[in-house]
C-alpha cells in the first residue's frame, strides 16, 4: 500500500513536471507571438492556422509523429514536452492576440497622442488591461495539457497515465482510478488557480 | 524678428493637404495661422475633415503635402513623442485608462517626463483643483466610478497636467447630457481665460462653437471655407455657414 501511494506521488510530480515545463515554454513563446501578431497583421493568418493545424492532430498521433524526429523526437521526456508545447501553443496565442487587439481604440489613441512611445504602450496599457483575457488562454492550454499528458507514457515520458496505460492493459479499474483521479484533480486545481488570477485581472480593467 | 509683434505665432498649416492611399483627400489647401492664447473652433459636419486636421497637429497623421509647424518648428522636424508631450490632447471617448486610477491617469505625462515623485503628486492635486474635483474624493477613484462629466474634467486635467502650451480637444463634450454639456462648456471657457493656452476645439455644435471659440474656422468637404470671428461668422455669404447660423434660432 505504501508502495502505491509513493508510485502515485511520483508519478503526479513527473505529470505536474511535464505540464509545468511544456506550459512555460509555451507562454514564453506563444505570448510574444501574439503581441507581435498585433504589430505585423499579416503574418496573424498563417500563425494562427498553423497552430490550428496542430490542434486537430490527435494527440496520440502527435506523440507518435514527434518520435522519429532528430534531435526534438525520440523517446522520452523532451519529446512529450515538445508534444504538449504544441498543443498548449493555439490558446495562447490567440488569447494574447485577441486580448490585445480588445483594448479599446480610445485608450490606445489617448495613449498615443499623450506622447507615449511603442513600447510604453504596450507595456503599460496593452499587456496590463489584456492580462485577464491572456491567462484565460493560459488556464485554458493548462487544463488541456494536463489531459494529453497522461499520453506521454505511451512514449516512455512517465506521468500519471503510466496508470492508465497499465489499468487498460490489466482491466483493472482501480489501476485507472490511480492515475485518472489525481490527473483529474490538478487539472481542476489548475483551473481554480488560474481563474483566480484572471478574475484579479479582469476586475483591474474594468472601464 | 517681429519686435512690434507682442502676440506669436503658435500654430501655423501652410498648404496642407492629407490624402489617403486610395488618393481621395481628407483636408486639401489648409493654411491658417494661430495666435497664441486663441481658441481657434472648427466647425462642421461628420466627415468634413475637423478631426484629420486635428491629428494632423500632434502627427498622429502626417501631411501628404505642405507643412504644419508647431511654435514656429514644423511638425516634421520635431521628435513625434515630444511634440505629443508638448500638445495636450482631449477625445470624446475620453480614453482614461480603467486601470490606473484618476490621481495616475493624470500623472501619466509628468511620469513618463520623469518629473520627482513630489512635483507629480503636487501638479495631479492642482489639476483635479482647477477642474473642480476634490483631489481626496476623487484622486484614488478609478475611471469606472465616475459619471461621464466627471471623466471628462479628468481628461482635460490630464490633457493639462505637463503644462503644454497647445491643446487639442475633438468634441470632448459630445457625449455628456445637455445639463453637464453646459456646465462644461462655461467652465471650460473659463479655464481658457485664465489659463491662456492655445486650443483648437473641434465639434458640430454651432452653439459650443460661439460659446467658446474666439474665432470659428469653417470646414467643408475637407476644406477650410472660412476662419473667422463669431460675430463676423453671421454675415459670411457661405451656404454652409447659413445653414449652420440657421441652427442657432
Amino acid at each position: 500500500m505504501w508502495g502505491a501511494r509513493s508510485e502515485i506521488l511520483h508519478l503526479t510530480a513527473e505529470h505536474v513536471f511535464l505540464v509545468f515545463v511544456a506550459i512555460s515554454i509555451a507562454v514564453a513563446i506563444g505570448v510574444p507571438v501574439g503581441i507581435l501578431m498585433t504589430r505585423r497583421p499579416r503574418i496573424g493568418k498563417p500563425i494562427l492556422a498553423f497552430a490550428n493545424v496542430i490542434q486537430t492532430i490527435p494527440s496520440l498521433a502527435l506523440f507518435g509523429f514527434l518520435i522519429p524526429i532528430p534531435y526534438i523526437g525520440g523517446i522520452g521526456t523532451s519529446t512529450a514536452v515538445i508534444a504538449l508545447l504544441l498543443y498548449s501553443l493555439l490558446p495562447i496565442i490567440r488569447n494574447t492576440f485577441t486580448g490585445i487587439s480588445g483594448v479599446e481604440p480610445a485608450v490606445r489613441e489617448a495613449a498615443r497622442g499623450m506622447g507615449m512611445t511603442d513600447s510604453q504602450i504596450l507595456w503599460q496599457v496593452e499587456i496590463p488591461l489584456s492580462l485577464g483575457v491572456v491567462f484565460a488562454g493560459i488556464r485554458v492550454a493548462t487544463v488541456i495539457a494536463v489531459g494529453v499528458a497522461t499520453i506521454a507514457a505511451a512514449i516512455g515520458a512517465g506521468g500519471l497515465g503510466m496508470f492508465i496505460f497499465r489499468g487498460t492493459s490489466m482491466l483493472d479499474y482501480r489501476v485507472i482510478l490511480a492515475g485518472a483521479i489525481p490527473a483529474a484533480l490538478i487539472a481542476l486545481a489548475a483551473d481554480f488557480g488560474m481563474s483566480a488570477l484572471e478574475k484579479h485581472f479582469m476586475r483591474e480593467r474594468r472601464s | 524678428m517681429h519686435r512690434m509683434v507682442s502676440v506669436k505665432v503658435q500654430l501655423e498649416f501652410r498648404n496642407v493637404q492629407y490624402a489617403v492611399s486610395s488618393g481621395r483627400k481628407l483636408v486639401n489647401g489648409i493654411s491658417f495661422q494661430i495666435l497664441q492664447g486663441e481658441m481657434l473652433v472648427l466647425l462642421g459636419r461628420s466627415g468634413s475633415g475637423k478631426t484629420t486636421l486635428l491629428k494632423l497637429v500632434n502627427r498622429l497623421l502626417e501631411p501628404t503635402a505642405g507643412e504644419v509647424l508647431v511654435s514656429g518648428r514644423n511638425t516634421h522636424s520635431w521628435d513625434p513623442i515630444q511634440l505629443r508631450r508638448h500638445i495636450g490632447y482631449v477625445i470624446q471617448e475620453v480614453g482614461l485608462f480603467p486601470h490606473f486610477n484618476v490621481a495616475r491617469n493624470i500623472g501619466l505625462v509628468p511620469s513618463l517626463e520623469a518629473w520627482p515623485p513630489q512635483k507629480i503628486s503636487a501638479r495631479i492635486q492642482e489639476m483635479l483643483r482647477l477642474v473642480g474635483l476634490d483631489p481626496d474624493i476623487y484622486g484614488r477613484r478609478y475611471p469606472h466610478e465616475l459619471s461621464g462629466g466627471q471623466r471628462q474634467r479628468v481628461g482635460v486635467a490630464r490633457a493639462l497636467a505637463a503644462d503644454p502650451p497647445v491643446l487639442l480637444l475633438d468634441e470632448p463634450f459630445g457625449a455628456l447630457d445637455p445639463i453637464t454639456r453646459a456646465e462644461l462648456q462655461r467652465e471650460f471657457r473659463e479655464l481658457h481665460r485664465r489659463l491662456g493656452k492655445t486650443m483648437i476645439f473641434v465639434t458640430h455644435d454651432i452653439r459650443e462653437a460661439f460659446l467658446l471659440g474666439t474665432r470659428i474656422g469653417l470646414m467643408q468637404e475637407g476644406r477650410l471655407v472660412a476662419i473667422v470671428t463669431p460675430d463676423e461668422f453671421l454675415t459670411l455669404d457661405h451656404d454652409e455657414a447659413r445653414a449652420f447660423a440657421g441652427c442657432l434660432q
